[in-house]
């Protein structure tokens, strides 16, 4: 049953530039982005019981590695921007981990959206460095050393680089479904259910928190790439609290307590997000009372209503 | 030396300001167990509507000498929305802190819409009402008396504030549940009141701090997001729940970014972060905060 859904998924997915106009296209890119960091995210977030307010730090790190790489380096190659992105993710996010495992809920929360602010305030006011308000360019990366030379931009964007991109998805997608059901993702449940008793059990709380902190950074580094090859540009505000607020809502809106959900939350926001820009300049408004509703009436988002539904389709 | 009286007395003043808020948040949490991210969108509703009470009440022959009244009335009234975003909270108490902590990001989302609709784009500003108070002189040193106004105003809300949590049964009662709602529930107070009166004076307090603030800075859609960080940095410095921690706070943060901005404005709020990082990670409570876990 699973396993057709993904299927079909997938195979949805690699159907949909032949259906859907570039614009749409366009749109389809940054969810698959936001998808891919979400799976890490929730890591930590729905398996951990973590709640961060600063992995867009991480999904900046990705972006501004993309950026020095291509602009400053002339580095063209999607795989080194990849390899780069995900290694300095991983080191920033050791310190930073260290610092953070130490604390859980409200404090955790806020010592990570001081990490990520710090790092905001940094590409922000260092402008020899990192560009400043305006960012880096991001210029167009080879695909396994093929540069595409003959496809435009957006034709390249929707083309090669999609499918590359619902690659990775799978890839990291998998990749994250065995490590949520290997033991490792299993004692990290069971801290999250009770600290004191996996302690007594021998589980090593802290350092699994932290490798499950390094692994959704890795996967934020990862979308954080794509954003910025999509867009051409990485700016400061990809670190701004209110874009890890937007990592949070994305979560809970597809439901952290499914394994799919939060790339379901991904995917809805985007497009929520784009038809709802498109039709007034009070999206925020909109955005915000849907959230609230979320959090109100649905806590266990898209994929719990999706369950309780299937659930009672199976009943009558 | 003037130079650093000048820094000295700019944080003080954003130290005064930023008590306000940050005590606001101290109390909501310190009793509810709820951190308010939309401390920062009271704030900057207070700043705007602030600006317009002035502009009316200037416009109806107010003389401009009051409009520091004006300013406080306007704050005390729009923080009376309080009891109305509590009824919401009110929700989601039983719940995890994720989604109490996401339920205000939504109010933050949509407050600043809400901003946008009634107040536009632009920032909106009171121009040079402030110098109608003249400035204070001591010696080469020249400060506007609005500011020292400001300064003081926040003491004497932290010393009331101080007076009614220690002296008054109210007070006492509060304290008690914040200690421990069961206990308090199971000796008959009426903690439904409680919540909703707390949370209306944490709103009020936010709400009076922006009207306050807006003669010297105008009011702008960034405010929210920008000043909750602030806010936040004053908590976690000062230790959260802790009256005491956030006047500290206010003024470490206020004065850092005071000196940060005059002598080298990149590390503005870099040096305030810092500060947070390291104060969580020597004393992860805060300095006047209880250890938690």
């Amino acid at each position: 049953m699973r396993a057709g859904l993904v299927v079909a998924a997938v195979a949805v997915l690699l159907a949909l530039p032949h259906v859907l106009g570039p614009y749409y296209m366009t749109l389809v890119l940054p969810a698959i982005a936001y998808g891919i960091a979400l799976l890490g995210y929730n890591l930590l977030f729905g398996y951990g019981g973590l709640l961060s307010f600063g992995h867009a730090l991480f999904v900046a790190i990705g972006a501004y590695c993309a950026a020095v790489l291509s602009t400053r380096l002339g580095i063209r190659s999607f795989e080194a921007m990849l390899l780069a992105a995900g290694a300095a993710a991983v080191a920033v996010s050791i310190p930073v981990g260290l610092l953070s495992v130490r604390y859980v809920k409200i404090f955790f929360g806020i010592l990570t959206l001081a990490f990520g602010m710090l790092f905001h305030s940094f590409l922000f006011k260092f402008y020899n460095i990192t560009g400043g308000d305006t960012g880096i360019h991001v210029s167009r990366p080879s695909l396994f050393g093929r540069d595409f030379a003959d496809l435009g931009q957006i034709a390249f964007l929707v083309g090669p680089f999609y499918y590359y991109c619902v690659g990775l998805l799978v890839a990291l997608g998998f990749a994250m479904w065995r490590i949520v059901h290997s033991p490792f993702g299993l004692h990290l449940v069971a801290t999250r259910e009770n600290r004191r008793k996996s302690e007594y059990l021998g589980v090593r709380v802290r350092l699994f928190r932290l490798i499950a902190f390094a692994i959704s950074a890795l996967y934020c580094s990862v979308g954080g790439v794509i954003l910025a090859v999509n867009t051409g540009q990485a700016d400061p505000e990809l670190a701004y609290w209110t874009h890890s607020g937007d990592l949070v809502f994305m979560t809970v809106l597809g439901g952290f307590a499914s394994f799919f959900g939060p790339i379901i939350g991904a995917f809805t926001f985007v497009l929520l997000k784009a038809q709802l820009t498109g039709m007034t300049d009070y999206w925020r408004f909109w955005l915000g009372v849907i959230l609230l509703a979320i959090v109100i009436l649905f806590p266990r988002g898209i994929a719990g209503l999706g369950r309780d539904l299937w659930a009672r389709v199976r009943k009558a | 030396m003037i130079a650093f009286l000048d820094v000295v007395i700019g944080g003080v003043f954003h130290a005064a300001v930023l008590f306000l808020v940050a005590a606001g948040l101290q109390l909501v949490f310190g009793v509810q167990k709820i951190v308010n991210l939309a401390c920062g969108s009271f704030y900057a509703l207070g700043a705007y509507f602030g600006v317009s009470a002035v502009t009316w009440a200037l416009g109806a022959g107010l003389p401009p000498a009051l409009f520091l009244p004006v300013l406080l009335a306007a704050g005390l009234a729009i923080g009376l929305i309080g009891p109305f975003i509590e009824a919401l909270l009110l929700t989601v108490y039983h719940r995890d802190e994720a989604f109490q902590l996401l339920l205000t990001f939504a109010l933050v989302l949509m407050f600043e819409d809400v901003l946008r609709y009634f107040w536009g784009a632009d920032p909106q500003q009171l121009g040079n009402l402030v110098m109608t108070y003249g400035t204070l002189s001591a010696g080469p040193l020249k400060v506007p008396t609005y500011n020292v106004l400001v300064i003081a105003a926040s003491i004497a809300i932290a010393a009331g504030l101080g007076a009614f949590l220690r002296r008054t049964r109210f007070g006492r009662i509060l304290r008690a549940t914040a200690e421990n709602r069961e206990m308090s529930l199971a000796l008959g107070v009426n903690v439904r009141w409680i919540y909703a009166s707390v949370f209306t004076l944490g709103t009020v307090l936010g709400t009076v701090g922006g009207a306050l603030v807006v003669p010297t800075a105008a009011a702008s859609l960034d405010m929210p997001v920008s000043l909750v960080v602030e806010a936040f940095a004053v908590v976690v410095i000062g230790g959260l729940g802790s009256m005491r921690g956030a006047l500290l706070g206010a003024l470490i943060v206020g004065l850092m970014r005071a000196a940060a901005i005059s002598w080298y404005s990149e590390l503005e709020m870099l040096s305030i972060y810092l500060v947070v990082i390291v104060v969580l990670v020597l004393r992860p409570a805060g300095l006047f905060g209880k250890p938690v876990e």
